[in-house]
């Protein structure tokens, strides 16, 4: 076995006093081995971004370094100043982060950004540096090198600005490259491409790349070797093969575990159902006017979707960012008006209803929102947060107050939850509060739009499990909106495909899984991290 | 860009035609303007002629079409009060207006900025509370005492510049920095909120990833973006500086087009105090379009 080009030994970050606990990594030692890609896996708060951080010396200011090494090709980092910093960043070390928009300078030019990475070090003519821009830029795949350097961050895909990120970090051959969650915010289909690139750039340059991220498929698509941190603690390292076959650590393997599978279980069929709710020709056109003179802009945001949900189903809607998903949802529940079509409540015709008859009929569809910390208004107790849509729709007020109490008992909170605030819960009790209020309204149907995509994969896994549980014990329909094939696979009976605003395969899940029959749902599940691992 | 300018330049215009009617209205609903030029003492036979004179029995509209039609051509008519062409008055007055609000703005931009900068790069040290003590006495302090209090230290006392007057560079000192004072905390605390912002920002911390000098980061990454809003707010203190600087001009004597303004409103100089407000307004609304198309030059984002 190599050298390895990164040592760190008993590492320690301090965190500042008044937080949850005195250290944001302890006693941590790694090895980032030449030529290699470790992946440091852990969920929100373990530390693992704060250990790439540290590596670059760009600590956030409240973090302390208490104690510990880091080697970097046999020097001390932590003996550096900030000058010495500087001559390593970029050059020796490089690095690429989560948000790929925001990380990026939006009043600068995607080669200007790129070639400032030779400016940094003095490096080549100004002519040189335009001229390499655009020979990185081809490197990473980005199409049309020669215009788009020329282009601004917010003119390119998400994807691209990925790549453009990917294009600076290289820029100067660095030795290490860490990245930081580099493929979260992208569609699964483009994280698949970029997650290609990082390696098969890591190999055409020998490169080590510190690799952290949360998703265990990614892991397996990627890793040579795993490190598992649990709040702040390494609890388990090793080779990947070794760790996502043979984990030893008990948390290792609740993590694991609480992966979904891409191996859906048979669902009893539900044809024998009521139908709960119904869509027919849903059509949503936007149109944005560029300004006086402009000529309008037409998207269609859905074209003629079609379903039916029966009583105690559930159906995905699952697709990439901008298939319309979420727009469909909006349009169920009316919370836009569609242009063309019908959607029935039961046999209701829930689009022709006035507005005085819409508010009474919409306690039959309620509605789970993605982020559990800004979908409830900090400052209302959790109490006035479940009873305000009953004591609206005239509940007695105490009446509804004691039914709150059940609800949160019923979504596994403590009832005495009530009289706090929103803010003294954590994400995954958030969103189960978030599900409490939508069950006060005792609807036929929930709509949950990404309900799950904000939390941890243990917490996402009690979430889901709650869901299901709730669904079969009170006989709801559930549209589950997702962008995850994973989330869908364990908790949908049917699952309909999107893609540019329509629906291009609707099937029963483990039918979709085994036997996709659409190119799109296939290139989909192709790309979900992890999927050779599984079937392999 | 290019249609992004036209269309800026349209609405500008739209919104000039507004505040000229609106203008030339307000001076019409004011009152019977021929009972008011003719004073108290006039008779009807005398304020019938005036009225035909000055062509106020004429429609509305036609008025206004004449009366805009010459103000295009810079022609306001004559002063009731000095027997004078009314553009002859506003000329004679406006560059020193214009000189005052200038160098007071480049007084509260030069001090504003930096110190806003260092409070935000150095947060919550002493430079970061002097920063802030600066901007509250900035914005407590009225101007017209400052003034007096910048006239008692520097021309009384020290001598060192004059006490009033527009005569050479050296009067404008005391009064622009006067009326730029009053100006600096806006900006001031609008560049050290964006500079905050802009630091704890994830391509800042991309630009120091790349090992660039910190002041690479802080002008080329972080004062740029920073600096996007303060441009839309110092147009609008500019605007301000020059219609609000009554004050200070009464305070130093500076013959400007405040103190023009002033007396005019008190003499029934109806002809100088519309021509000033309609003077005002344009500048203000060539000021807000050149804030429109600077910010746009800047941020790529505005423009598509």
């Amino acid at each position: 076995m190599s050298e390895p080009v990164v040592r760190i030994r008993n590492l320690c970050l301090a965190l500042p006093k008044g937080a949850d606990r005195p250290h944001a990594v302890e006693d941590l030692s790694l090895d980032l081995l030449p030529g290699k890609i470790l992946c440091v896996v852990g969920e929100s708060g373990s530390g693992k971004s704060m250990s790439a951080y540290a590596l670059t010396g760009l600590l956030p200011r409240v973090l302390r370094v208490a104690g510990g090494r880091i080697e970097f090709e046999g020097q001390d980092l932590l003996a550096l100043d900030e000058r010495g910093w500087r001559q390593l960043r970029g050059r020796r070390i490089a690095m690429i982060f989560q948000e790929p928009m925001t990380a990026l300078n939006p009043v600068m030019r995607i080669g200007d950004q790129i070639a400032e990475m030779f400016e940094a070090h003095n490096l080549l003519t100004p002519a040189e540096r335009r001229a390499r821009a655009v020979a990185l830029a081809r490197e990473v795949g980005l199409p049309e090198p020669e215009q788009i350097v020329r282009a601004y961050p917010h003119q390119l895909s998400g994807g691209q600005r990925q790549r453009a990120m990917i294009a600076m970090a290289l820029a100067l051959e660095p030795s290490v490259l860490v990245a930081d969650e580099p493929t979260t915010a992208l569609d699964v289909t483009t994280q698949a491409q970029i997650l290609k690139l990082i390696r098969e750039l890591q190999q055409r340059r020998g490169m080590s790349v510190m690799f952290i991220t949360h998703d265990f498929g990614v892991v397996a698509d990627i890793a040579d070797h795993v490190a598992v941190l649990q709040r702040g603690t390494l609890v388990e390292a090793g080779t990947a093969e070794a760790v996502l076959r043979n984990p030893q650590h008990p948390y290792t393997k609740a993590l694991l575990a609480a992966v979904p599978s891409l191996a859906p279980p048979e669902r009893a069929p539900l044809d024998g159902q009521p139908i709960a709710l119904q869509a027919v020709g849903l059509t949503k056109t936007y149109t944005t006017r560029t300004g006086l003179m402009g000529k309008p802009r037409v998207v269609a945001a859905v074209k003629e979707v079609a379903f039916d949900l029966r009583r105690g189903e559930t159906l995905g809607l699952v697709g990439e960012s901008g298939s319309g998903k979420s727009t469909t949802a909006r349009l169920a529940i009316r919370l836009i008006e569609p242009d063309l079509g019908t959607v029935r409540l039961g046999t209701l015709d829930f689009t022709t209803l006035g507005p005085a008859a819409l508010r009474a009929e919409r306690r039959r569809i309620q509605m789970i929102f993605q982020d559990p910390f800004a979908s409830l208004n900090p400052r209302r107790t959790v109490e006035q947060i479940i009873t305000a849509g009953p004591i609206a729709h005239g509940t007695p007020a105490r009446l509804a107050r004691a039914r709150a109490r059940e609800l949160l008992e019923l979504v596994g909170l403590q009832p005495s939850a009530a009289e706090r605030y929103p803010n003294a819960f954590s994400g995954g009790q958030r969103q189960r509060i978030g599900i409490a209020r939508a069950l006060a309204m005792e609807p036929d149907v929930l709509v949950a739009d990404e309900a799950v995509s904000a939390l941890d994969v243990s917490v996402q896994a009690q979430v889901l499990e709650l869901l299901e549980d709730l669904k079969n014990r009170l006989g709801i329909a559930m549209l589950f909106i997702t962008h995850d094939l994973r989330v869908a696979a364990t908790i949908c009976d049917r699952i309909a495909v999107m893609r540019g605003g329509e629906i291009v395969e609707t099937r029963r899940t483990a039918d979709l899984f085994r036997q996709p029959e659409h190119p799109y749902t296939r290139s989909l599940l192709a790309a979900v991290p992890g999927m050779q691992a599984q079937t392999a | 860009m290019l249609s992004f300018a036209l269309r800026r330049i349209l609405v500008a215009l739209a919104v000039a035609v507004t505040v000229s009617v609106a203008s030339f209205m307000l001076l019409h609903l004011s009152g019977d303007l021929a009972t008011a030029i003719a004073g108290p003492e006039a008779t009807g036979e005398q304020i019938a002629a005036i009225r035909v004179q000055h062509g106020l029995d004429q429609p509305l509209l036609a008025q206004f079409l004449a009366w805009a039609g010459k103000a295009l051509q810079l022609d306001f008519g004559n002063s009731f009060y000095f027997r004078e062409r009314v553009s002859d008055l506003i000329l004679a007055r406006l560059p020193v207006t214009l000189t005052l609000g200038v160098v007071a703005l480049c007084v509260a931009l030069f001090v504003a900025i930096p110190l806003g900068v260092l409070a935000a790069v150095r947060r919550d040290t002493w430079i970061d509370r002097l920063a802030l003590a600066v901007s509250v006495l900035g914005q407590a302090m009225p101007s017209f005492w400052f003034g007096l209090t910048l006239i008692m230290v520097f021309a009384v006392n020290l001598r060192w510049l004059p006490v009033s007057g527009n005569a050479t560079w050296k009067h404008f000192v005391l009064p622009a920095v006067a009326l730029g004072y009053y100006a600096m905390p806006a900006v001031m605390r609008l560049t050290r909120n964006g500079m905050l912002e802009v630091l704890a920002s994830d391509y800042v911390r991309t630009a120091r990833a790349k090992g660039l000098p910190p002041r690479k980061v802080l002008i080329r990454h972080a004062l740029r973006n920073a600096v996007i809003p303060v441009i839309a707010l110092a147009a609008v203190q500019f605007g301000f500086m020059l219609g609000g600087s009554i004050v200070i001009e009464a305070v130093f004597s500076l013959q400007g087009l405040g103190q023009l303004a002033w007396e005019s409103i008190a003499r029934n100089d109806f002809p100088v105090v519309q021509a000033i407000v309609l003077v005002l307004a344009m500048i203000y609304i060539a000021l807000t379009l050149a804030a429109d198309l600077l910010n746009a030059l800047l941020d790529p984002r505005l423009r598509s």
